[in-house]
């Protein structure tokens, strides 16, 4: 009975990270996952930095983001998916400052008790935090240095999540 | 006086990162844009591209009002992720 309650308690709980450093996805699953068994589903994205983007190649990703609103606006987009479905825990981490190819920029763990409701949630999350949240990707290719332009793509998939 | 950021590009457009700016009366954001063209003639180009804004971390319209003391933000769409 003990642990039950414990589990009550650990549940639904929101880690968001901004970070320069690395993170570890088994480090991150087990948050997830320690005395949480509510929860049987358990649904990741990771994202990491292309070696090329729009037919050019990339050496790298300088990211920038503002401070503060960065958190609130993660905090009001988990706070939707919330509100839409029923999730458990939930965890977004996004890197800031200079990457390289290979590295991991951002990542999107969502638990619930069924496996509809992590995946739906860790695609909303993904597909808002593209658009909503303030970042912003400086890329170095081919010797040049180019801020990127936001992708029409990127806005109709978040859009979808509306109708 | 309201505080005003620039992020990203835009920010290297103008060589500012913050500025403070007088306001004496309700205005919008419109207005706010206006005036700092009007004292920075050379950042007209910067202000004619697709911008977002945020009022103290909420992303807001250009119709929308700014009161003394906000923190007023302004930066390109957004490309995290």
């Amino acid at each position: 009975m003990i642990s039950v309650n414990k589990n009550a308690a650990n549940n639904n709980t929101v880690k968001i990270a901004i970070q320069t450093a690395d993170f570890n996805l088994a480090d991150e699953v087990d948050l997830l996952e320690n005395n949480n068994d509510d929860d049987g589903a358990v649904a990741t994205f990771s994202g990491r930095v292309r070696n090329n983007n729009l037919g050019k190649s990339v050496s790298g990703l300088f990211l920038e983001h503002y401070p503060g609103m960065t958190e609130k606006s993660l905090e009001k987009i988990i706070e939707q998916a919330q509100a839409q479905w029923n999730i458990g825990r939930v965890t977004v981490i996004h890197r800031i400052g200079q990457l390289l190819v290979g590295d991991q920029i951002v990542f999107v763990g969502v638990t619930s008790k069924h496996r509809q409701d992590a995946f739906a949630a860790c695609e909303f999350i993904m597909d808002y935090l593209k658009v909503k949240a303030p970042f912003w990707k400086k890329e170095l290719s081919e010797g040049v240095e180019s801020w990127l332009d936001a992708r029409q793509s990127d806005e109709e998939k978040a859009q979808q999540w509306q109708s | 006086m309201i505080k005003v950021l620039f992020f990203a590009a835009l920010r290297e457009q103008l060589n500012s990162e913050e500025i403070s700016l007088p306001l004496d009366k309700m205005v919008t954001v419109e207005h706010v844009i206006e005036s700092l063209v009007t004292k920075n003639p050379d950042w007209k180009t910067a202000f004619s591209h697709t911008l977002l804004c945020a009022i103290n971390q909420e992303m807001v319209t250009k119709n929308h009002t700014v009161k003394s003391g906000d923190e007023v933000a302004f930066f390109p769409p957004v490309t995290g992720g």
